[in-house]
């Protein structure tokens, strides 16, 4: 048999240059000019999962991101990973889009795709971390969905066990493919590419489309299928009373402690 | 179109109980529900509910709908539904809180998508307009470097609150409401997953959610041993919990469970003591909530010392002991 295995990725800022992103006050835009772009990182764990079970049973590995035209750029590196096929979605009819809108084109490409058995999805992105387009996905595609998931094992070809984090343990659940995972960071260690497989990715096969390509109907797509209405982003501003002791290690002390007292701590 | 009216709470049970993030949920439902003049109803569905409804209204609750049936014991996506839809589709809330929780998370996205209606997860901070009588919605983005608002163009609005973000009324049993047991039929055919078992796993301690002292320890601290030295003793002094940045767990320092941070755990204790942890927003995203935030760290520079109110700048090897002790004296009176 040959699974066909898709994993959708989000290209994101590198979360150690968050504190770079500026925020033109005026707009509401965000300014991230010079801010790194990465593969989200539990993406990455997503697509090392889906390689480790193509490899396992044999079987194609697709990428799938929606994204502005650098956004390849995140395709490429998971080609060079070892995924198979990359496919961007990249239209400013997409632009704007909140996570219905994302999950309804997601859908229109995977309809034109063919059938999965497996979808992967990192369970939720660093940026901004809705954790809703996976579970979405799945309603529209109407297969079932496991959020949390820490550890997959086949029972056959057909039927998974997963583990999903809980808060306070876990919960086994089996399911039948075609199914739809949401990977969290311990599940594995995602591989790096190699030169080899860099090398390749230049024979890979990278697929663009517009909205009119997946047949995706205007109004469900990009601004106009998205329900939120972003009202404003502001910047984070911390209105805490700021004190900071250098000095002797014994006046340091005693100071927090006065001010530990004062909170209630002792 | 029929006429959206009150506010949903979907409740949650833990270990029988109604859960704590139910009672914030009601506890900023209610005040929500005041300012609109409307009702407040909580959905709590189980197996057995025993006597959780009358707490939801203890906590605030008008109405509560009680649902049982063995297919709830154990949330499943594919059984909840069933309850959540049907429910929603009966009663038409113009507003649904969720808790930011394993349920709520996997829940909300999917009860927007049937709903056709936006959800917006992870509030710290709700408000009613006054004009339009639209539900505010403050969440942070950017691990919390930013912090975006939002409200919905459609109905019912749907919103999932972190917890801890909002305080529960004081109990108040004589509060007067209205159980409603509730049948809905589930088609366990469409429940397509099955649960083979659940475990708890319980941590030694106190538990990092309900810890109201965080001593949380970075890279700087070199290792595993300081944990469980340095660290430990002065969170036992301050009855606390002792939780990391994310470079000790992906060390093995520490187990994965006390990872603090935008993809480890999210806390908002009393006071937080970051100790040799430069604050990065990866972190400080897991601990900006805290009501009080005490960075320890030999770099004046650290980022840390923006997020924190105290700032002590030394080596932690020699202020973290000094302090334990110094605490204990004082302890010993």
């Amino acid at each position: 048999m040959g699974l066909e295995i898709l994993v959708c990725i989000k290209q994101v800022p590198h979360p150690d240059h968050f504190s770079e992103i500026r925020l033109d006050v005026g707009s509401g835009h965000i300014i991230r000019e010079g801010v790194p772009a990465i593969i989200n990182p539990l993406d990455r764990n997503a697509l090392e999962e889906g390689l480790r079970v193509k490899e396992r049973f044999s079987g194609k590995v697709t990428v799938i991101s929606m994204g502005p035209p650098q956004a390849q750029k995140a395709l490429e590196e998971a080609l060079a990973m070892g995924a198979d096929r990359g496919i961007l979605l990249c239209d400013v009819a997409f632009a704007g889009a909140d996570t219905l809108a994302t999950a309804n084109t997601l859908f229109y490409a995977v309809r034109k795709l063919g059938k999965f058995d497996l979808i992967y999805c990192g369970n939720e992105t660093v940026d901004s971390g809705t954790a809703q387009v996976g579970p979405q996905l799945a309603e529209l595609l109407d297969i079932p969905q496991v959020s949390g998931v820490q550890e997959v094992a086949f029972v056959d070809e057909k039927t998974l066990e997963v583990r999903r984090a809980l808060e306070h343990g876990y919960m086994k659940v089996r399911l039948k493919l075609p199914a739809l995972l949401c990977v969290t960071r311990g599940i594995n260690r995602p591989r790096l590419p190699t030169v080899q497989s860099i090398m390749e990715v230049a024979q890979k096969e990278m697929i663009i489309w517009k909205a009119k390509d997946i047949g995706a109907p205007p109004e469900s797509i990009g601004l106009k299928g998205s329900p939120t209405c972003a009202a404003g982003v502001y910047e984070h501003k911390v209105g805490r009373r700021r004190e900071i002791m250098q000095g002797s290690t014994e006046e340091q002390v005693q100071r927090t402690v006065a001010r530990l007292k004062e909170l209630g701590a002792i | 179109m029929a006429e959206y009216k009150g506010i949903l709470v979907c409740g949650e049970l833990a270990d029988g109980k109604l859960a704590s993030i139910t009672t914030e949920l009601l506890g900023c439902g209610r005040k929500l529900a005041n300012e609109l003049k409307e009702n407040l109803s909580c959905l709590l569905a189980s197996d057995a509910v025993g006597g959780a409804p009358k707490e939801a209204i203890a906590f605030g609750a008008d109405k509560v709908y009680a649902v049982e049936h063995p297919a709830l014991k154990e949330y499943q996506a594919d059984s909840y539904m069933q309850v959540v839809g049907k429910l929603v589709k009966d009663i038409s809330p113009r507003v649904i809180l969720i808790g930011q929780t394993s349920m709520g998370r996997d829940l909300a996205p999917r009860l927007a998508f049937r709903l056709g209606a936006s959800v917006t997860t992870d509030c710290l901070d709700l408000r009613i307009d006054p004009g339009t009588k639209l539900l505010v919605q403050t969440r942070p983005v950017y691990g919390g470097n930013a912090q975006a608002v939002f409200t919905s163009e459609s109905m019912p609005q749907m919103v999932t609150v972190r917890t801890k973000a909002m305080s529960p009324l004081e109990r108040d049993a004589s509060r007067k409401g209205e159980v409603i047991p509730t049948k809905i039929d589930i088609d366990t055919s469409k429940v397509r997953t099955k649960i083979l078992e659940t475990v708890k796993e319980e941590a030694v301690g106190i538990k990092l959610e309900d810890a109201p002292v965080i001593v949380s320890g970075g890279r700087g601290m070199g290792g595993p041993q300081p944990f469980q030295t340095i660290l430990k003793a002065l969170a036992d002094l301050l009855h606390g919990a002792v939780g990391a940045s994310r470079p000790p767990a992906d060390n093995g320092w520490v187990p994965e469970g006390l990872h603090i941070g935008l993809t480890g755990k999210i806390v908002a204790p009393d006071i937080y003591i970051a100790i040799a942890i430069s604050g990065a927003s990866q972190h400080t995203a897991g601990c900006s909530g805290s009501k009080h935030i005490i960075a320890i760290n030999k770099d004046p520079e650290a980022n840390i010392f923006r997020e924190a109110e105290f700032g002590v700048v030394g080596k932690y090897e020699e202020v973290v002991p000094a302090l334990t002790n110094k605490l204990k004296e004082l302890l010993a009176g």
